[in-house]
């Protein structure tokens, strides 16, 4: 499985005079788990805004690619169609739930779309047409495997934001399933997770990717999540790639370290090797 | 131990207070209490009322002596008082509010057969309100998008009526879903525009669109005739028959009865209350569908909804459009009750009335909108009496509110959908008020 599910290339993004992203360029491969790391300020959630479309990138090609063989050019698409059409889904690092709504009104939101169009864009479901009470049991059913899936069923009719943090992340990403997406971007999932809590999204995200054959591209500071699940690990400083490749080959090149380390690059050899 | 120690601190803190209470009250009473213009020959004079003034103060300072002394005794525990009537309400709303409304509803069925004229006339302003409040409490509860020119909507409707009336001979019942319409694409219209701004921004551009329509309304006279209004609009017919004395086709005449003027009265009683109970039904209709849902995701936070593919420009219109919709029919039917209309009845101070309304009965929630429409436009009636004093009392019953909870009387919101059996509500805290 070689066929990039997105691709990035010669991306620049400016911010006045501040270059954010410089001429970047990596794929993330279909099937599998990408993990974007760096360290603080290097432009990684930068790169997640431009995919799906909060800023516009001032410059590169963003491809993303169905099964089926359909594209979508990710840079000339506002940040809603993206989601609906080009079927990429994100999470936030400050999380960004509903909170004064249920969980279950949570996932429900996130199938907007299908339940607008089942609803005849409401005409139909006011004056009772249509057929919307189907539509919504089946909605119903997507969020309780959801729930399911992540251990939240028994909450489903609380309030989100009464959730506890670990729950409000799983929560979080429950919900960008429920678009449907081809390609589930995360930020920062395991930020403020303990160690327990960071095992089960591990396993969480490993049957997203086994069981529902959905892509993942994930930012992430906790190594014990990017080296246990990451298929593939790009590396970016100052908005620059500076590595990419498996785990195995991120962990000893010298270029990694010493950006984490803020070393030479000579010095760093030797403390890999 | 501690509290024969804390006791002579606590009281010279309470007088204190107190002190500082009483000069403030002394400020502020001096000008309104304290001196009084009178008319005297060769021009005003003043007039010093040291008693009442000195009264006043005294009150004040003994009032507030007593509510720190024996009211307040712990300063973080909440008052007694407060809790017991939160505990209290919330009981209620869990075992007999669900009768509540069945009961309301049917009361005001049969209240028109029972009651007095007055009584009657009162309640009809009542209703109107009730079904302008919610109708913006679309927008401003659900969708969390702060409307202050609201009352645009509700001239759109009324000059709708009036001039289709008057110019072609329509029927109330034909302008009736056609001023709805108008107000609902001018919701758009002023929409548009506006889909960008937040919060305050919003507060303002919508505020302007309302004086907008305002000042178009006095100043086109060729159509509006301007300040002179529009008069002689026709009363509305049951199904056809007119609720006239004399003349053919009249409603007693008709069924056989004597003539009486109450009928007309209960007739508009029963159009407003069917209006207003379509409104809350659509209303609650739609919260339960994905629009209702995405407006108050909308409200929750709009970048999120972005994030999953709702398109917020629509999301947005259509909540303007649903608003403005109901604002058109409170607007015909106001046109037809009062037969007379003119720009005066369309200020700034509407607008903030009926926000007033939806802030204080708890932003979305229906049950809070009609008690404080009640509260508010009932008391007007009440306070009648002390014209002079009505503003003070409403201001000083919005401070109260405020204060003992700031997310108006029904805070709560009860969630769209289950998966459990269990139906509890949000609380109010969780509850966000929307950024515009």
């Amino acid at each position: 499985m070689t066929d990039a599910i997105l691709k990035v290339e010669h991306m620049t993004m400016r911010f006045g005079g501040l270059v954010a992203i410089d001429d970047l360029s990596f794929d993330a491969r279909r099937g599998e788990i990408t993990a974007l790391i760096g360290p603080n300020g290097a432009g990684k959630t930068t790169v997640f805004n431009c995919i799906t479309g909060f800023y516009k990138p001032t410059a590169g090609m963003l491809t993303m690619t169905h099964e089926d063989g359909s594209t979508f050019l990710l840079e000339r698409m506002d940040d809603f169609r993206i989601t609906r059409h080009a079927r990429v889904a994100r999470t936030f690092q400050n999380i960004r739930l509903f909170g004064g709504m249920t969980v279950l009104e949570n996932l429900l939101v996130a199938q907007h779309n299908k339940l607008m169009l089942a609803s005849k864009f409401t005409i139909g479901a006011i004056l009772g047409i249509g057929g919307y009470r189907g539509h919504e049991k089946e909605a119903v059913e997507l969020a309780r495997f959801w729930l399911d899936k992540a251990g939240l069923t028994a909450r489903a009719d609380d309030p989100a934001a009464d959730l506890p943090y670990g729950d409000q992340r799983k929560l979080e990403i429950a919900r960008a399933m429920c678009t449907g997406p081809k390609l589930l971007c995360l930020d920062e999932p395991a930020a403020g997770l303990n160690p327990k809590e960071s095992d089960d999204l591990n396993k969480m995200l490993l049957g997203i990717r086994d069981e529902q054959g959905i892509s993942i591209l994930l930012i992430e500071h906790d190594m014990n999540v990017v080296m246990g699940i990451s298929d593939h690990i790009v590396v970016i400083d100052y908005g620059k790639k500076i590595s990419d490749g498996d785990p195995a080959f991120i962990r000893s090149d010298p270029k990694v370290i010493a950006a984490y380390l803020g070393v030479d690059e000579s010095e760093a050899g030797e403390l890999a090797s | 131990m501690t509290e024969t120690a804390a006791r002579p601190n606590r009281f010279a803190a309470a007088l204190k207070e107190a002190l500082m209470a009483a000069l403030l009250a002394f400020v502020l009473a001096s000008f309104m209490l304290g001196v009084r213009t009178v008319d005297a020959p060769g021009g005003l004079s003043y007039h010093y009322r040291p008693g009442l003034l000195a009264a006043a103060v005294a009150f004040v300072f003994f009032g507030r002596l007593f509510l720190r002394l024996v009211w307040w005794k712990d300063e973080r525990s909440t008052p007694k008082l407060y809790s017991t009537l939160t505990e209290g309400m919330a009981k209620f709303t869990s075992g007999w509010g669900r009768f509540l409304a069945p009961a309301v509803i049917i009361g005001a069925f049969v209240l028109p057969f029972v009651a007095s004229r007055y009584v009657l006339d009162t309640s009809i302003l009542i209703l109107t309100y009730i079904l302008l409040g919610w109708g913006l409490n679309v927008v401003v509860g659900l969708a969390g998008l702060l409307d202050l020119g609201y009352v645009a909507f509700y001239a759109v409707g009324a000059y709708a009526y009036a001039l289709l009336s008057t110019h072609f001979g329509l029927s109330f019942w034909a302008v009736l879903p056609l001023a709805g319409l108008m107000a609902a694409t001018w919701g758009m219209i002023l929409g548009f525009p506006v889909l960008r701004l937040r919060g305050d921004y919003l507060a303002i551009v919508t505020l302007a669109f309302g004086e907008i329509i305002r000042v178009v309304l006095l100043n086109w006279y060729t159509v509006t005739k301007g300040p002179d209004g529009i008069s002689g609009i026709p009363r509305p017919t049951f199904f056809g028959l007119q609720f006239k004395r004399f003349g053919e086709h009249t409603f007693h005449q008709f069924f056989g009865i004597e003539y009486s003027s109450m009928h007309r009265i209960i007739f508009l009683y029963m159009i407003i209350l069917l209006l207003a109970l379509l409104t809350s039904y659509v209303t609650n209709r739609l919260r339960r569908l994905p629009v209702g849902r995405a407006w108050e995701a909308l409200r929750e936070d709009e970048i999120a909804c972005r994030a999953l593919g709702i398109n917020t420009t629509n999301t947005k219109l259509t909540a303007f459009a649903i608003g403005a919709f109901f604002g058109g029919l409170g607007g015909s039917f106001f046109a037809t009750r009062q037969g007379f209309i003119s720009p005066e009845s369309f200020t700034f101070i509407e607008s903030a009335i009926i926000l007033a309304i939806v802030v204080l009965g708890g932003m979305g929630s229906q049950i809070g909108v009609a008690i404080a429409a009640i509260v508010m436009i009932g008391g007007f009636e009440v306070f009648r009496e002390a014209a002079q004093y009505r503003m003070l009392i409403f201001g000083l019953l919005m401070v109260i509110i405020m204060v003992w909870k700031p997310r108006g009387l029904v805070s709560g919101r009860m969630p769209t959908i289950f998966l459990g059996s269990e139906r509890k509500q949000v609380s109010g805290d969780l509850v966000k008020e929307g950024e515009g």
